[in-house]
């Protein structure tokens, strides 16, 4: 009787497995290739270009053909800016039987899905988490994770660069968020980078990511004597933060300069208008002022997709990252001329420089791009100029 | 020692906000013996209420202060009304509970209305410096300063000049001595919460207006903290109200401005702390009564 019924259990499961390798054949014409992105939430205004951006790129490679014949689908899900959301979303792709995953925009959201792609075998290209650790599994790198976007100690070594030689500035004073990774390691790296170029950061002032009121620590900050005004932080509180420092009384006119998180379409909005963002500066990835004509065709068709798709929209930097990485994925899957996780993996891994419209991407020992940056400067809310710093 | 003074002109900016919420909070009390815990969510409202009557009904800022204030005096009856009114002769758990339920009902309203992402408030200022010597003033300052002392005299003037205030004052001394006396209890505690609403959503709009941002959970923080100003000041007591509310704010830019790096961060902890030594230290806060409850 025993025997019987372990022979019964014994069918059932092979039958299972069967009916799971059945619908999985069925699938075998299309890639499915996982997003997992912050479209609502705070930070909504990086994760929805870059949707834009990813399915931009899709219905343009489904056009001409598709990969090796077969055609690129989608399967979006938004994590909304919650690390619990974002890994309950891998779980889904895992099962929806994704090839590789697309996103997060944030650093934070990459991490916490991180182990679940390592554990699973499986790609996730972020186009904009910046945040250094965000390749790494500890002391070594992640084999699954990859970045189509420069780091954070990029950004802040530039900074510091930009401010020593092009503000001509020695004497710094930094806004830190004391309860963002992105904030304090740019922070860190800046402060490093600036002591390197022989000048000095005066003083740091911390806040909490909650904060909405820094009237005190800028107070504080305008009574020592420096030459520029570092900000840290994204947009939602780099925002405010100008804002409240022109309308504090020494700071009205002073430089700030910022990270790549200042790009966003409420900035201006925050600062109390765009009469307040003058004399701010910010490193980027990607600028739409460039004559390029790669940046020029891109900013073209970004926008006649999303006026079709129905919601017009200028191609951002978020946007062109996305669409990088999209492209990158892509050559991978084609170079390995497979659509098994480990084979696009070791693909990406050795794939030569890629040439997209953010310049020319290619990957180092850490998975992290190495590419040139912009250094825009805003001038009543406008961006007037870009300079370019090459790696 | 001028860094000093304006760190206090920012603390009295903050702290006059607080102070508008803590009265709600303090006068509910006194009154029903109730910690409305979704008064912070009124103030949200308000917020809300000045930018769209400032950005769709085009209203000058005055005016869209004063709708801002109607309205949310309207949305704090409505609550009490359904929410409050059948739950007062139950348990006070029962009626805390439920004035949780409403924050999170609010809350999740006006993200599902408005969205929830941060939306910008319109600045219908152009904001100036006013220098007094070195001490220098931000004209939104002086007007959320200007504001918050007009409606509280405008309150002590209720409170202690009018009828509505005495039978206001009848009804937290006595509820049923009041009603032998002739005092209507229900409407009297209805304007009550109209009126906390009213303050709650001037302080709203005055926050909306210098922080240049609205979003459906901005009111939960300061909410708190104006709960904290209330029993700091000894919650009941009005005069208490305004001093915890002042007291709060200037103690939030004293540790965000000279803390450091080490302390700045951790400014709100330092507020809940201090709520924690009070506690301690006098249980009936600032002003408050020391009422033995007769067992």
């Amino acid at each position: 009787m025993k025997k019987l019924i372990s022979l019964l259990v014994a069918f059932l499961v092979i039958g299972g497995l069967a009916a799971c390798s059945a619908t999985s054949e069925e699938k075998a014409d299309t890639i499915l290739i996982g997003v997992n992105l912050e479209l609502t939430g705070d930070v909504s205004v990086y994760g929805v270009p870059e949707r834009n951006a990813f399915e931009q790129a899709v219905s343009e490679v489904n056009a001409a053909g598709g990969i090796d014949g077969k055609l690129v689908e989608l399967v979006i899900y938004d994590n909304a800016y919650d690390q619990a959301k974002a890994v309950q979303n891998t779980e889904k792709l895992i099962e929806d039987g994704v090839v590789a995953i697309l996103g997060s925009a944030t650093s934070g959201m990459t991490m916490a899905i991180a182990p679940l792609a390592k554990e699973n075998g499986l790609v996730v290209f972020t186009p904009s988490g910046t945040n250094s650790a965000v390749t790494m599994d500890g002391t070594v790198v992640n084999p699954y994770v990859f970045r189509s976007c420069f780091i954070d100690p990029f950004q802040g070594q530039v900074l510091a660069n930009f401010a020593s030689n092009d503000l001509a500035a020695s004497k710094v004073v930094i806004m830190v968020n004391n309860g963002s990774e992105y904030s304090k390691e740019l922070a860190r790296i800046f402060t490093e980078q600036l002591n390197k170029n022989g000048g000095q950061v005066v003083e740091t002032a911390s806040y909490a990511d909650s904060d909405t009121d820094y009237k005190a620590s800028l107070t504080s900050l305008a009574s020592k004597d420096f030459d520029v005004l570092f900000i840290a932080d994204y947009a939602k509180n780099a925002g405010l933060i100008i804002g409240q420092a022109r309308s504090t009384a020494g700071l009205e006119t002073v430089k700030i300069i910022g990270p790549d998180g200042f790009e966003d379409p409420q900035l201006n909005d925050l600062a109390g208008g765009a009469q307040n963002v003058s004399n701010v500066y910010f490193s980027t990835h990607f600028s739409s002022l460039s004559d390029n004509q790669k940046v020029t065709d891109f900013v073209a068709s970004y926008q006649a997709f999303t006026k079709a798709a129905g919601k017009e929209e200028p191609a951002s930097v978020f946007a062109a990252l996305a669409y990088d990485a999209a492209y990158m994925l892509f050559a991978a899957i084609d170079a390995a001329d497979s659509t098994d996780p480990q084979a696009i993996r070791d693909s990406l891994e050795s794939l030569p420089a890629f040439s997209g419209v953010t310049g020319d991407i290619s990957f180092d020992a850490l998975h992290n791009a190495v590419k040139p940056a912009f250094l825009i400067e805003l001038n009543n809310g406008v961006a007037v100029n870009a300079t370019i710093v090459n790696p | 020692m001028l860094e000093f003074l304006n760190q206090i002109i920012n603390g009295l900016s903050l702290g006059s906000i607080y102070a508008l919420v803590a009265l709600g909070y303090t006068m509910v009390y006194g009154i029903i013996r109730l910690i409305n815990f979704a008064h912070g969510e009124i103030y949200m409202f308000g917020a809300f209420a000045g930018m769209l009557a400032i950005t769709v009904l085009r209203l000058p800022f005055f005016l869209a202060l004063i709708f801002a204030m109607v309205v949310s005096a309207l949305l704090g009856v409505v609550i009490e009304r359904v929410a409050y009114k059948p739950l007062r002769k139950s348990t006070k758990t029962a009626a805390l509970i439920t004035a949780i339920g409403i924050s999170f009902l609010l809350q999740n309203v006006t993200a599902m209305v408005m969205g929830n992402n941060t939306s910008a408030f319109p600045q219908v200022f152009d904001q100036k410096v006013y220098d007094l010597g070195g001490i220098r003033i931000n004209s939104l300052q002086i007007l959320i300063f200007g504001v918050t002392i007009v409606l509280m005299f405008l309150l002590q003037f209720i409170v202690l000049k009018t009828k509505l205030g005495r039978a206001m004052r009848a009804v937290a001394v006595d509820k049923d001595a009041s009603v032998l006396m002739g005092v209507n209890v229900d409407n009297t505690i209805t304007i009550t919460f109209a009126i906390g609403s009213a303050l709650a959503a001037a302080a709203g709009v005055l926050i909306g207006l210098y922080h240049i941002r609205v979003v459906f959970w901005m009111g939960t923080a300061p909410g708190l903290k104006a709960f904290v100003a209330a029993v700091f000041g000894g919650i009941g007591s009005i005069p208490g109200a305004m001093i915890g509310g002042f007291a709060i704010g200037l103690m939030e830019a004293l540790v965000a401005g000279y803390g450091g790096t080490m302390w700045s961060p951790y400014r709100d902890a330092v507020v809940y702390l201090l709520l924690i030594i009070v506690l301690l230290v006098k249980p009936s806060g600032l002003l408050g009564k020391n009422v033995k409850e007769k067992v």
